[in-house]
Parts: structure tokens; sequence; C-alpha cells
């Protein structure tokens, strides 16, 4: 999550969810909360039950909404217009939290003089390169102290970053818990008046970003956009706090990560982080996807959000950590994570003699990600495919690309409960029914492999807020079916027996890696040793308590340095289970947070910079001059005993370069920061720019429509709509519903979630109902170039028909979780969605552009012949001739 | 016999559990419907742990309401009413056919476009009425009164007769298709006799379903309406809280944030047996010679306790 690990330091959360309940105002934008996340939604519904405004800003009106005071609906894609008009009224009233800001953010820092802004040039930033797509970000630096950062390519020494190559290796992403290395803290004027200082550049920026901007742009009411900011901005400050909930209703976008951007500069400018009540609340898209970037399932990076190493740029483990090596900040300590992975991984093999095995670590040469992955696979370049715990022909954008790209293997394994429409693509895929593909002609050979239910095993998730909760089995998994952990243990047990005693130095990774388990009685690999592993031990074996304890000279091994202390005093600490009723507001000693259990980050900053409280309605964690330290009611994020007036030496490096007044401890200059110096792909401060498919004009930036930095995947099945196109008139946006879990292969295959929610279905205005003559409970074809779909129309109140100035735009709503296997089937959704991407997350839109029309879809190969007219009258360019 | 109308303090003495402090304390549902976020979390978990069936796989069109009403195969079901804000909802006359849940009026449209939507969402259940019809008309004694004061159906003895079915007030128990027997929720018999709370209430996650000693559960209730009227939501409002109302109070009651029949729900139920025993005594008068068998059939809820012992050996 680089959008807020650039600006805080740490990819996570920045707060949990029970702290919600303390929320004055909690506003929830880009997440259907309560249908997706209904059991953090009790803090919420908390929190109104003490009084608090809750605000839903969504193009639906959804479960979230129905207990919202307030709901404003607004065009799918829009939020930086919207959240850009909010700073914009903080910044143009004086509305901000000054002295937090002063103290704790980058607003003082001074920007060099070749930096030029979006509003000189026409919606770019300087550094761009029209050829490449893509931004060197040289010019974006602070004045005499080029910054690493937490997030996104964390290597000030090669500031270049706009090469192709570089950028599409998505350096972005190590956000996660991380802070940028500095030569020396930035120039600053305090006074916030300097006109090249980040307060003024910001204000500059966002000054165009008007209420009635927001109304063209967003389809928001001007009295419902002060409605928002009155509630907000009354709501934040001393006394007062307001959170932000987000999910994959913001990171589901070509511009994703600056969404969350937008949205970190406003909480940072009204004083809302590391405080009670406040931060920003990132939900993730399903159980353990916060463990999955933790403990990364992400080719670029490694557990703890240590950079994946270059192919060309990390020749060894001392290039590796140089960008880092002499920063400030807890990032300035890398090579004491580094080196206790490779101990980790590799154990005794693992010497200072050869530096640490590093070479064994696998390099980037450039962008890995899903998409270029099934455009690999289609292109011929990828041959194996495992697909575990997803089914990425209905949940994956564009599924006929995934499913061309999978008829094109070698060979794929699907581990599944069930056998979902990744395992049979060859034999009853929509491309099988219109003759695009013929099973007889696909060569892939697939296993499915039966795999074991979340209680037919043991282990933790990382959920939502940073949390690690170990949950114990309840049943045995029948016949066959394997947990991952027993799955992953045992090939690599049979690859490593095929390679015993082989002499090539290709294979001593697997050779060398510390590979073993003890077992539980039924032969199990022990999930706890996995996690004790993974937490750390000492030079004598024992378990460790915290990162800080970690050391690069080879006497520590640490699985994920953020993890370090879940398993301290040799305890599952995950495993603790004391009710929230039984414990203080914190509730600490309910399973284990990372880092070091915090639970709410940056908590410095619920303390004035002398170290009180600001309030005695929002006291946190505050200075204790007589114990000479920090304390309060949670771990404070924040060496123990640095008094808040301690200023650093000159030239001081790592943790001892911050001061007492530094909250944002991984950062290096020890601030939140408004405007991102380095680690975006896509520019230091977010801009609004339309999605890759948008029926309206960009009417802040006209010539630049979508975001310059954009990634597209070129290749046949992904054709994109033209923007402004009169044959794909509507935006369509897709989404969940509480029935269904996901891309339905542990949904639709239950009776009881199955009758819930029967049939796919589109929701549509009354208005659009109209236009289009479709009827209630009647059929509708959705058509996109990519393909056309069918499902069953809802026409209801609940989607508005939204005003842009002197249009009106429509929208239609698509659950996305049916697909052809199951009990209750149906065309997939996915297969309507484009992919072009965000570049920082390689994540694609979930909005785009479509038409409806009443009835069902063409069969067999008259839904080609149908789409292909459509992309005929279109203009539609194909995407292979477009390079 | 039991009594068949009016106010009863303690519904477990009345059904013969003896004295007050002879018997538990009489437990039941609120549903605070203000908080409920149509999750449907109660209506799987119910399922699961009763091992009821699937009801159908049935798009309706009614909002987000795919199970239609309570019945034999669903014993929780989460309501989805969409309503214009700027047209005032109106009480639809006697028909209690879930007016509101179709599809939209055109004209509502219009206007909800502009003024926006308003989206209730309740989670309806069993009543457990102080006076039980079905448990009145049910000759098997099936039907029992348990010393929770919960109503439960014995599937071992139900003939499928279906007197209950037109019984209840409320459209609750109903007879199951290739089944034939009667079925409603049993709050969670098995799991109140292991000191548990019902399945429903245990996955609800915004107490929306809250389960417990009913007295305690009515203060709860009022409480939180005072709040809510203090908060300036005059429409909330208390559904079978009333221990004089045409049931006798529910055991399992609502906060509502509109008229009942916007939910479904009817607007003044009375227990359909209201009459039985004037109507037996007229009877008796008519047919001296009968003897008192028959109407101990009808009236044999003092006998259910005591059949328990052999019914329900295995689980007491």
């Amino acid at each position: 999550m680089p959008g807020l690990g650039t600006s805080f330091g740490r990819g996570g959360a920045t707060t949990n969810l029970m702290d919600l309940q303390n929320s004055d105002c909690i506003v929830i934008q880009g997440s259907n909360m309560a249908e997706a996340h209904p059991v953090g939604f009790q803090w919420v519904v908390e929190a109104t039950r003490r009084g608090a405004t809750v605000i839903h800003v969504d193009p639906r009106f959804t479960r979230t909404s129905a207990l919202a005071d307030v709901h404003v609906p607004i065009r799918a894609g829009s939020d930086i217009a919207f959240l850009g008009a909010l700073v914009n009224h903080v910044l143009s009233n004086d509305l901000d939290f000054r002295e937090y800001v002063v103290a704790y953010t980058n607003a003082a820092a001074i920007i060099g003089e070749e930096f030029r802004d979006t509003e000189d040039l026409a919606g770019l930033f300087s550094g761009y390169d029209a050829e490449s797509g893509s931004y060197d970000p040289e010019s974006w630096q602070y004045v005499n102290a080029p910054q690493a950062p937490a997030a996104g390519q964390r290597d000030p020494a090669q500031p270049g970053g706009p090469h192709e190559e570089r950028h599409r290796a998505a350096r972005s992403e190590t956000a996660g818990s991380g802070g940028p290395a500095v030569s020396a803290k930035p120039e600053r004027d305090e006074t916030l008046q300097h006109p090249r200082c980040v307060f003024q550049i910001l204000k500059r920026h966002f000054a165009r970003y008007t209420p009635e901007m927001v109304e063209q742009v967003c389809g928001v009411a001007p009295e419902q956009f002060a409605k928002v900011a009155d509630a907000l901005t009354s709501n934040s400050g001393r006394e007062r706090t307001s959170a932000f909930c987000y999910a994959v209703g913001w990171t589901h976008h070509s511009v994703g990560v600056q969404k969350i951007r937008t949205a970190s500069i406003l909480q940072t400018l009204l004083g809302n982080i590391g405080r009670p009540g406040g931060g920003i609340m990132a939900l993730r898209g399903h159980a353990s996807i916060q463990g999955s970037t933790d403990i990364p399932t992400l080719f670029n990076i490694l557990p703890g959000y240590l950079p994946m190493p270059h192919a060309h740029e990390h020749e060894n483990l001392d290039d590796y950590v140089a960008g880092d090596a002499g920063s400030t900040g807890f990032w300035g300590n890398m090579r004491d994570y580094a080196v206790s992975l490779l101990k980790s991984y590799w154990g005794d093999a693992a010497t200072a003699d050869n530096d640490f095995c590093f070479d064994y670590l696998p390099r980037l040469t450039g962008n890995h990600g899903t998409y270029e992955t099934v455009k690999g696979q289609i292109e011929g370049r990828c041959k194996g495919y495992f697909v575990v715990g997803e089914n990425p022909t209905v949940g994956s954008g564009n599924g006929k690309m995934q499913r061309l790209g999978m008829a094109n293997l070698d060979w794929l394994v699907v581990r599944d409960m069930q056998l979902i429409e990744s395992a049979t693509f060859w034999k009853d895929g929509p491309e099988i029914e219109t003759g695009e593909l013929a099973t007889a002609e696909i060569g892939t050979e697939v296993f499915f492999l039966p795999a074991a239910s979340h209680v037919e095993k043991a282990g933790s998730f990382t959920q939502t807020q940073r949390m690690l909760q170990w949950r114990d089995k309840a049943v045995e998994p029948p016949g066959d079916c394997q947990s991952e952990l027993d799955f992953y243990h045992e090939l690599g047990v049979r690859i490593r027996r095929k390679l015993a005693g082989s002499a090539d130095e290709m294979d001593r990774p697997l050779l060398d890696l510390v590979w073993d388990y003890p077992r539980d009685e039924h032969g199990d690999v022990d999930g706890q040793a996995v996690l004790r592993e993974i937490n750390g031990t000492g030079p004598d074996g024992a378990a460790l308590s915290s990162y800080t304890e970690l050391k690069s000279d080879g006497s520590t091994a640490c699985g994920c340095w953020i993890y370090c202390g879940v398993y301290a005093d040799e305890v599952n600490q995950a495993r603790r289970r004391k009710p929230h009723w039984e414990q203080d507001q914190v509730a600490a000693e309910w399973g284990w947070v990372w880092p070091a259990n915090r639970r709410i980050l940056y908590n410095r900053a619920s303390a004035a910079p002398d170290g009180t409280p600001w309030s005695e309605r929002k006291k946190y964690v505050w200075w204790d001059p007589e114990a000479g330290s920090w304390t309060g009611a949670d771990v404070p994020d924040f060496i123990a005993d640095r008094p808040p007036d301690h200023v650093p030496e000159d030239g001081a490096t790592g943790p001892d370069a911050l001061g007492g007044q530094d909250p944002f401890i991984m950062q290096t200059d020890g601030k939140a920061w408004l405007y991102v110096p380095v680690g975006l792909a896509d520019g230091p401060m977010p801009t609004h720019y339309e999605p890759a498919e948008s029926p309206v004009p960009n009417p802040l930036y006209p010539g630049q429509q979508g975001n310059p930095a954009i990634e597209n995947i070129k290749t046949a099945s992904n054709p994109m709509n033209p923007s402004l196109s009169e044959v794909f008139p509507f935006v369509f946006t897709s989404y969940r519903l509480t029935e269904h879990h996901t891309a339905g292969g542990m949904s639709r295959t239950l009776p009881y979630l199955s009758e819930l929610q029967p049939e796919p279905f589109c929701e549509v205005s009354p208005g659009l109902a109209r236009e289009r003559g479709l009827e209630h409970l009647g059929w509708a074809t959705i058509v996109t170039a990519r393909t056309a779909i069918e499902a069953r129309v809802l026409v209801t109140d609940r989607l508005r028909s939204l005003r842009l100035g002197d249009r009106t735009i429509e929208q239609v709503g698509l659950p996305y979780h049916w697909g052809p296997n199951g009990i209750v089937r149906g065309d997939a959704p996915n297969d309507l969605v484009g992919l072009a991407l965000d570049p920082n997350v390689h994540i694609q839109d979930k909005v785009g552009t479509c038409d409806i029309r009443p009835g069902r879809r063409p069969r067999g190969p008259a839904l080609t012949a149908y789409v292909a007219d459509y992309r005929r009258r279109a203009g539609v360019v194909d995407p292979e001739e477009d390079s | 016999m039991g009594s068949l109308w009016g106010r009863l303090d303690d519904v477990q003495t009345d059904a013969g559990y003896g004295s007050p402090d002879e018997h538990p304390p009489r437990m039941g549902f609120f549903t605070d419907t203000s908080v409920c976020i149509g999750c449907k979390a109660c209506e799987v978990a119910c399922k699961e742990w009763n091992e009821v069936p699937d009801d159908g796989y049935l798009l309706t069109g009614m909002s987000y309401d795919n199970t239609q009403e309570l019945g034999a195969s669903t014993w929780r079901h989460v309501a989805f009413v969409e309503k214009p804000l700027d047209v005032p909802v109106e009480a639809p006359p006697a028909d209690l056919g879930m007016p509101s849940m179709g599809p939209p009026d055109p004209q509502g449209a219009e206007s909800g476009g502009e003024g926006g939507v308003r989206w209730l969402m309740s989670s309806d259940v069993c009543k457990h009425c102080t006076h039980a019809a079905c448990l009145d008309v049910c000759p098997t004694g099936s039907l029992f009164r348990t010393e929770y004061g919960t109503v439960v159906v014995q599937p071992d003895i139900c003939n499928g007769c279906g007197y209950c079915v037109p019984a209840c007030p409320y459209g609750v128990i109903d007879l199951r298709e290739g089944d034939g027997r009667a079925f409603k929720c049993t709050l969670c018999y098995d799991r109140l006799k292991e000191g548990q709370t019902p399945a429903c209430a245990q996955a609800c996650p915004t107490e929306s379903i809250q389960y417990g000693e009913l007295s305690e559960l009515r203060e709860r209730a009022d409480r939180r309406l005072t709040e809510l009227h203090d908060q300036g939501v005059d429409v909330a409002r208390l559904y079978g809280r009333d221990p004089d109302d045409g049931v006798g109070g529910d055991g399992a009651f609502f906060l509502l944030l509109d008229e009942p029949e916007v939910y479904g729900l009817p607007p003044d139920p009375i227990v359909t047996t209201r009459d039985l025993g004037s109507l037996w005594r007229h009877v008796g008068a008519a047919a001296a010679t009968v003897a008192g068998l028959g109407v101990a059939s009808f009236a044999s809820r003092r006998l259910v306790p005591r059949l328990l012992g052999t019914a329900l050996g295995g689980r007491r």
C-alpha cells in the first residue's frame, strides 16, 4: 500500500477497527463496509451510538449508506476531485490543525526550483518522458536532501527511477513498513510562507478543486459537498477526531494509490493521524490480504516490505542496503532485517563470508505482476502456473485474457476446495461456447489438487488492522485435502529429494534451505513452529521479543522483521483471546498486531510537540517526565525514552537521527508526507485524472484525460473502450455482496449462501431503465470492447442519475461473484473489465464504460460478432497495433 | 387449562412448570432493526445450526430479499425495504403482502431520485408469543412451551395436520414441502439447554439481534427507544413488547423504524385462539354429556411438560 506507505512510513492501516468507536466523524469512501466488512462495521455502529456522524460517499446507496447519516452519491472514479476539493477547502479557509501540521508533517520542507506542477504543465508534473510514459522524479526532490521513500523506489542514489524497466519493476510496493534515506534533513520554513515550501505548493496545486468543480466532475451538489466538509472539519482538531475508511473501491483504480494519498493529505492536515478516533482504516479485500503483503505473495517484495533485489542494481548485500545505509529513521537498520531474513531462510549455510547467501535470492528484471504474467502466458513466455486461493477466470479483470493465458500453458495447478472455473475453463469456459477455444486444441495439462478449508487447518490470519489471529483446527480435512502449509512443505521435500546430491550451483538455494519442521500427531507440519521461525530467534535459540534485537552479524534469524514479537516469551501471542470487555479500550491482549503490538500507529502524534496530550478527551500516549518515558493506553510508537525536546546530533543515522518531535519514525525525516518527493510513479501529489475508460472529459486538465503514467496491457484480448464514446455511454462499477465470497468458489457452491443471492444481476436507476427500456427482473446485456454478458435487472432508487453540469451520467452496478460453475450460475461480470493499470501497484480500474440493452446476449459465435460490431462502431483500436 | 388471552406475567408457571423459582427466567430476542445491516448472517447461522434445508433459488426482485418470508425452511428472514425519502410512507390497507418490497413505484422513483432513498432492514423470526395459538391448536402435543417460555415444535411427534399454520397470527409456522411436517424457530432450544446463545444472535455482528432474559431485554429496548427519540428518530417504535397486546406480548420483539406493515408485520396481531375458551364453554353447555376429554386434548399444555420426560428424554 504505497499510498499510506509513502505518506506515513508503513503501508498498513494507521488505526484499528475497534478504535473507530472513538471517532466523532467517520467518512467511508471507496468501501461498502457494512456489506464487505460486516464484523468490523460493528465499531462504526458503536460510534453512531456514541453520537458520531457517519458519511458514506459512494456511487450507490448500499447497506453502508443505510446506516450512515449522510450518503453522497458520486460518479465512480472521481474520488480525487472530491477529496482534493476537501483539501482545498481546508487550506483556503485555514481549517488545518496548524500546530500539528508545522511540527509533524513536511509542510515546511522546501522543494527544489526545478519542480513544476500539473498546474504549470497542463496536467503533467516535471520529469515526464512521453516516449516511455513515465516520470523521472529527480525534480520533485527537497532542496539539499534527496529522500528515499518508505514506499516505492527506496534508493535515492538512483532517483532516475523513470527507466521503463525500473519503473515497471514496481518498486513502489516496498511501502509496507519503511522509511526513507536522507543525507540531511530538508531545508524548512516553519512559517509555511516560502513559495516553494510544500504547504504553499499544495495550496496552489489544489486551488482549482472547488465545490463547483466537484459538481462538474463528481456529480455532487455544492450543498452536499459543504455538508461533508463541515462535518469533517468541525470534528477535527484538539478535542475531536475523524477517521476515514476505504477498501478496494479506492485501490482498484488506475489512480488508486493517489486516491489514498489524497485522503492521507487531508487527514494529515486535519491532524487526525496517530490519534484515537482518527486515522485511515485500510479495509483489505480478503481474509489475510494484509498478511499476504506483509509476508508477500507479491513479486517485488520480500517479507517485511524489504525490496526484492534487482538483477543489475543489487550485485551484493552492500549494494542492496546501500540505499538505506546511513539513513535516518528505522529503515536505517535494514541490514539487520535483511541478514536476519537470510539466516532464517538458509540457517548455518548463511555466513558473513558468503554474504549470508544473498546471491540465493531471486532477482527482478522487470514487471512480473499478475497481468504481465498473463500476457506472458498468451505470448508463450510463461509455461506453468499455480492457482491457489483464487479463481482468476472469474475474480480477476478481463476473464477472457486469463483463460487465453491458461489455455496456452504446459501445466496448470489449481488448488481449491471446489472445481472452480479456473480448473474447468478448458471444457466449459465461455470461449468454448463461442468457438474461440477448442478443448481438443488446448495443450495445458491441468492438475486439480483438493485443498483444506480454513476450519480444517491451523494457522494465523493477518487481518485488515495488521492483527494476527491464530485459529486452531476444528476438524481434519476430508480425503486427500491438504493445507497450504502441508502442500508446500511436501513440495519442497520432494523437490529437494530429487535434487539431492546435485553439484549444480543453481540447486544450492533449494538444498541449503532450512526445511525441517516438527510434525503433529497427524504427521502435519506444526504451524506454530513456522510462526516461531517468522518471529525469529536469537543467538541462544530462544524466541526474540522485538525487532530492535535483530543484528546484521548473523547471530539472529527472523522470517519477517515486522512480525518479531508475535512469539515473544515462547508464547503464540496471536492466539490470545481475552475478550475486549475484560480489557481496557485498547484491548491489547486480543491477538497480536504488528509492529510491536501497537494498535494505533504513529501514536506519538496523539501528544502535542511538548509531549502533553492535545486534549483530555483525546488523550492516548504522552511523555511522563518523572519516569522519563512515553506512556499511555497503547504501546508507544516511538523510542520509549526519547524526550520531546530531543534534538539529534548532526550526522546521526538510523533511529538516532529521530528528534523528539518526529512521530513518523519510519520516514527519514520523521514527518508525515503531504508531498512525496520520491517513491511514487505518477507524481508527488494526487491529481484528478479520468479512469482509463470514461464518458466525460477531464475538466481540470482538458489536455490530459487519464493518468499519464498509466500502465497499458497491450494484447489482442484487452481492447479498451475509447473515452467519450457515444457507443459506450454509461459507467459500470463492479462490487461484491455480503452473501457471496469474492469469485464465488466458497459461496456459489453452498446452498445456504447461494439461495440468498441466486442469480447475477445488475442494478440500474429508474432513469436508465426508462432510457434503455430495461424492465425490473427482466434480462439485460451489458457490453464492453472485451465482451458482452447478460444479467437480470434490478431497477432501484438506490442508484441515482447524476447531474454533471449540463449532462446526466448513468451508472450500472455489477456484483461480480458469478460464473458458469456452482449451484447458482451466470456470466462473470469481470469478463467486461479492461486492464489499464496503476503504475505503482499494477491494479486495474474496477470501473469502465459500457452499453446496456434489454434482453439476453447472443449465444455462440454470434456473441463475438456482436461485440466485434460494437468495437467497429466505437472505433476501438487493436491493442497490438497501438504500440 | 392455561390462559388463552390477556396479560400473563409468568408463562412458564401457566404452562405447568411450577412456581417462578422452579423454572428458569423467560428468554427471548430483542431485534433492534435500527442497527441491522442486512448481512443475513442470522439466516445462515440458523440454517447451519438447525440443519434447515435451502428454501429454493429464486431471484425475487424484492430488493436484496430472496428468501421472501418466514416458513418451514426459513426461520430467520431479513426483510429489505426500499423507500424514496420524500414520499411519506403510508400504511397500506389490511393487505399484508409486503407492499413496499416489490419493484420501485416509478412515480416514487422520480422524486426519490432527488430526495434520496431509505433502506430498512429487519431480521424477522418466530415471536414466541405469550399466547401462542399454534400451540393451543396442536392436537398431538408436538408444539409445546419450554421451561424458557419459548414455543418449540417436536418433529418426531408432529403429524403434519397443519392446524398450527393458519393459527399463527404472524404467518410464521409452515409445513415443509416434501416432508409434510411443521417447522419453525426453536429459539435454539438445544443451545439454551447448554447455556449457549441462539445461533442467530451469536452470529449477528452489530448486536441487532439481542438474546437474553425477556424482562431485561424489555428494559434495554425501552432505553434504546428513549435514546433514539432523544436523537430525533421519532419514527422509532417497539413492536411486540407490550404484555397487554393481542398475543400477551412477544418473546421475540422488535424495534422498528416505521409502521409494522412496512416490514410485512401485522399491525395489531391477536391470538387466533382468543375465543377458544368461551367457545368451548358454549360447546360444553350445549352438549353437557361430552366429557372434558376432547377439551383436554386441545388444552393439553399442562400435560406437555410431563410428556417431555419421554419425548425429549435424550435432550434433558
